[in-house]
């Protein structure tokens, strides 16, 4: 019996995903109160030594033509269905429908992830259009939370990306976003400041996240490059709908 | 124009989707855009919104303002520029190219999420996840930019036959008369070309209100509407 195998059953016999330091726990767990050498000698694994037969069992199995996978998802290891068999697996879930999100949904869920945490305002500012529709969707489905309110009049709501999102689109950290060093650091539009700040939101959002976390103070944007809003000649005053 | 009941379609799209929509359609480079022609094609989506009687943001309107006011900027000679706009920036266009440059990166990156996000719903590990209600996607695979466009375009087509559109009979089309009429040339199974829906049409009013009888019918996802080919000919089906 090998410390790989044990992990491997480990994996298998799991109803959910492992973390390494919960595999960990378990081995040091079957140690006690034992005389089994194998028992003694794998409660001594430490982290790195269970990452390693992790990502040995991973390889192995990819190279195996088994119909499924390893894989490390952001609540832990687990093992998933080879996706070409989707078509068929899929039948035992009839109640899970593939989900997809809209491409406003998608844009504003972008913007939020790349730039959190974030004000409404500022997300509306990228996008150019209000966003109180997809962004109740966003919540609703549990892709975004209130990460607490920004150090800037009228304290808006500060939003983030939960441990779902990460989970729904099989990221482990949001440094694995696509283009993630680039679209982390460029610099945004901003939304128009002081006074103009929305500080009415709705009582619901705020019952969405109970403790706060301490608030970094956004700093203020240099650019103001939405020109649009205040210098219109001969615009027709703007319909709110 | 008649109408028992109003068509409600929400647009979560905003002015700069449509303005990089434009951008894509006609296949300019962004740093090369003509504001001419993109004002001329925004405002042409504009009035089909009208048209259709379908409620658009405010920052479209807002949009549509500031093209014309860049427009107007780029057609004067410099010496009659108003006098408080910033010297350096020579183009105006400047000022809005880049914000849709930094926007069209958040779409792309939003584009590949959506593929993560299909890769992933052919993964299942055993004891998924409790079942996710599916999202709101109120008019499908097809965009409301596809669907405008693809309506102005039998419109068009309407215009240059030179028909006389003058409607001397009554007309009495309703919005329910045109959802039997889709339903029935639906029924059969067949997807049905968009264009073949106008096939026979007599006037705007009725394309008018056999558009509106479909966005309702994808609306309620009695209908699925697909384009096989991007910016292509769009096919409905029974959904």
């Amino acid at each position: 019996m090998t410390l790989k195998q044990v992990i491997e059953a480990l994996i298998f016999a799991s109803p959910k995903p492992l973390l390494t330091k919960e595999i960990v726990a378990a081995l040091r767990a079957a140690g006690h109160g034992t005389e089994d050498q194998s028992a003694l000698d794998f409660a001594k694994a430490k982290e790195p030594d269970v990452a390693a037969a992790l990502a040995e069992l991973q390889t192995e199995l990819s190279a195996s033509g088994r119909a499924f996978q390893l894989v490390e998802r952001v609540n832990g290891w687990t093992l998933v269905s080879d996706p070409a068999c989707a078509p068929w697996v899929r039948q035992l879930y009839p109640e899970a429908k593939p989900t997809r999100l809209s491409g406003p949904q998608l844009e504003t869920l972008a913007i939020i992830a790349y730039r959190q945490p974030v004000t409404r305002a500022d997300i509306e500012a990228v996008r150019g259009v209000a966003v109180d529709g997809v962004m109740q969707i966003l919540l609703d489905r549990g892709l975004v939370k209130i990460a607490g309110r920004a150090e800037v009049p009228g304290r808006p709501l500060l939003y983030s990306t939960t441990e779902y999102f990460l989970e729904h689109f099989g990221l482990r950290t949001t440094d694995e976003l696509p283009n993630a060093s680039e679209l982390k650091r460029v610099v945004l539009p901003a939304a128009p400041k002081a006074d103009e700040v929305n500080a009415a939101e709705t009582p619901a959002e705020v019952a969405g996240e109970a403790s706060e976390t301490p608030v970094e103070t956004e700093a203020p944007a240099v650019e103001q490059t939405r020109e649009n809003e205040a210098e219109e000649p001969a615009a027709e005053p703007p319909t709110n709908q | 124009m008649p109408q028992e009941y109003k068509v409600k379609l929400e647009v979560f799209e905003g002015p700069l989707d449509l303005l990089l929509y434009l951008i894509k359609k006609d296949e300019v480079d962004i740093y090369d855009i003509s504001l001419e022609r993109i004002t001329a094609q925004y405002l042409e989506f504009m009035d089909a919104f009208k048209v259709l009687d379908l409620e658009l943001a405010g920052e479209f309107v807002v949009m549509a303002a500031n093209l014309i006011y860049l427009k107007s900027r780029a057609l004067l000679p410099a010496s009659v520029q108003p006098p408080d706009e910033e010297a350096e920036e020579e183009d105006p266009r400047w000022d809005l190219i880049r914000q849709l440059v930094e926007y069209k990166k958040f779409k792309d990156a939003a584009a590949q999420l959506s593929r993560r996000e299909v890769e992933q719903s052919n993964l299942f590990a055993r004891m998924a996840d409790s079942p996710e209600t599916a999202p709101e996607r109120p008019l499908g695979d097809v965009s409301v930019f596809d669907l405008i466009n693809a309506f102005n375009n039998v419109l068009k087509r309407l215009a240059s036959k030179g028909e006389d559109l003058r409607e001397i009979f009554e007309e009495n089309y309703t919005v329910s008369d045109k959802i039997d009429f889709i339903m029935k040339m639906t029924a059969s199974g067949v997807p049905l070309k968009f264009t073949e829906l106008f096939a026979s049409v007599a006037s705007r009013t009725e394309i008018v209100v056999t558009f509106l009888a479909l966005l309702e019918l994808i609306r309620l996802k009695q209908l699925k509407a697909v384009q096989p080919e991007t910016f292509g000919e769009i096919e409905l089906r029974r959904a």
